[in-house]
């Protein structure tokens, strides 16, 4: 089930006018932040179906630069987010695609500065909430509503034994897990939910197992 | 879990409690958080929601110039004459158009299901409040008891515009709130439940269809209609009837509407009201484009 708690259907509190155009895009370009890991310098905002059609009215544009500068749904400086993000000299590119996806309400996020940059794909499904299917090339179903880690490692045996091993280790209860790789054999991503936060020293030990490249945390 | 509402409803008369209580007990399952704690939560959505039609009524305007002000010419009609659909019906109706001009404004409000239909569930709420005097608790209980049944629209059909059309959206807020109107007024749960249907029944095939892709027209006013439907809904199976259609088969003829409507009509504003001509002029006139 998507919707499990109440306040998913009741909430969220936001800046108006459209839950799914604004609230729920807001959700895509924070997660997009929380995934790099700090400010981005650059931002190519990819919009698609009723995004494409209408942003400027819902004002999904200053949603998802809101959501880039961490904003919440309800901080009143979202209808400023473009003017802000340009003073913090922040590039930002909106491109509306006519090609027909899967969800009507979909944005392409691509963000970076000169240390790195990520790509994701992300829906609004409605009342606010929103779910990333597809980072960096990998398909995946995040929600970001619980403590998540994302795993990218090797698609060798035993590096998910390895993951589930330190956390077991650690204490740490898995609520949900998925494995996605683009080709047999190359590098594949682990998205795992947790009912315990996910302290560093446990990010750093999990790095240091083999066939682990790279882990980073979702949600606090 | 409930995952329809012919178990929410089985949950309650098992139980001998009240559908808020049943969404209440679930969630406490489901966050693992104390009653408390979600109790108070609720509460801060309710302290949202009075200020939203606080502020709608003491008039507000998008910045569009579409819509606002409507909220205060009906108060002010209502203190001049006696409305023909009653000072109940007529409270809810600018209690509801006083949160969507709120939101179309881009001030704050709490979505319900969505932030399109954010008006219906407080409309009812705070309409009814001034005839059955609730407690606080019983305030909280009604938003309780009107996401459990959006709950279960969420997950088996759809409560986004974009997705199902208007009918997903004000429909189901709609319906939320002349099942809370239910239980607030001392109705069963089986009684919500019928509420639910005839409410949900009467909007579909409704669609998703803003001028200029802003959620304003027909936005505003179609939470007016959804406000006042929820309370002749809720007077109608607290009257004793009943739909002859099972509101689970409602709901799930809805979600099948939704996905057989036209892209046209599910918020892409390329259809409906916002391609009519006066619709088409106004958003060149906003946008200063030809589209």
């Amino acid at each position: 089930m998507k919707y499990r708690s109440v306040f998913d259907i009741i909430g969220p509190i936001m800046v108006g006018p459209s839950s799914s155009h604004t609230a729920g895009a807001l959700r895509i370009g924070r997660m997009a932040r929380k995934l790099l890991g700090r400010e981005p310098k650059w931002a190519s905002v990819h919009l698609y179906g009723s995004f494409a059609n209408t942003y400027k009215g819902h004002g999904t544009d200053v949603a998802i630069i809101g959501g880039l500068l961490d904003f919440d749904t309800f901080d009143t400086r979202l209808s400023d987010s473009i003017t802000i993000a340009k003073e913090r000299g922040i590039d930002i590119q909106f491109m509306e695609e006519n090609a027909i996806v899967d969800h009507p309400n979909t944005a392409r996020i691509v963000i970076g500065d000169e240390n790195g940059q990520l790509e994701l794909v992300g829906i609004s499904i409605g009342g606010g909430k929103a779910e990333i299917t597809e980072l960096n090339g990998f398909d995946l179903n995040l929600s970001g509503e619980y403590p998540a880690i994302l795993v990218l490692h090797n698609d060798r045996y035993g590096a998910i034994a390895s993951v589930t091993h330190v956390l077991a280790q650690n204490r740490i209860n898995i609520g949900r897990m998925e494995v996605s790789r683009r080709e047999l054999g190359k590098e594949a991503l682990m998205v795992i939910e947790t009912d315990e936060v996910i302290d560093h020293s446990i990010m750093t030990q999990l790095e240091k197992e083999d066939n682990i490249l790279q882990v980073v945390k979702v949600a606090d | 879990m409930f995952r329809n509402v012919r178990e929410l409803v089985d949950i309650a008369e098992r139980k001998q409690i009240s559908i808020s209580e049943v969404m209440i007990q679930q969630e406490m399952e489901v966050s693992g958080l104390a009653r408390e704690k979600i109790m108070m939560q609720m509460e801060d959505n309710l302290r949202v929601m009075e200020k939203a039609v606080e502020d709608g009524l003491k008039g507000v305007q998008s910045r569009s110039g579409l819509t606002g002000g409507d909220a205060v010419l009906i108060q002010n009609y209502m203190k001049e004459k006696e409305p023909l659909s009653g000072n109940l019906v007529m409270d809810a109706v600018s209690k509801a158009v006083a949160t969507n001009e709120v939101n179309a404004a881009m001030g704050i409000i709490c979505a319900t299901p969505t932030a399109g239909s954010a008006g219906c569930v407080p409309g009812a709420l705070f309409a009814v409040k001034e005839k059955l005097n609730p407690s606080r608790e019983q305030m909280i209980r009604f938003l309780f008891t009107a996401g459990a049944f959006g709950q279960v629209v969420a997950n088996n059909a759809s409560i986004s515009g974009a997705a199902g059309g208007c009918q997903a959206e004000v429909g189901s807020a709609a319906g939320m709130a002349a099942a809370a109107v239910v239980e607030m007024a001392g109705g069963t749960p089986q009684q919500s439940a019928e509420a639910m249907a005839i409410t949900l029944k009467n909007t579909l095939g409704l669609v998703c269809d803003p001028v200029a892709g802003l959620v304003e027209v027909p936005c505003v006013k179609r939470n007016a209609m959804g406000a006042s439907q929820a309370i002749v809904s809720a007077d109608m199976a607290l009257a004793g009837v009943t739909s002859r259609i099972p509101c689970d088969e409602v709901i799930d003829a809805m979600f099948k509407i939704g996905q057989s409507m036209p892209s046209a009509l599910k918020e892409t504003a390329l259809g409906g009201l916002a391609a009519t001509p006066t619709g088409k002029s106004l958003a060149e006139m906003i946008y200063g484009i030809t589209k």
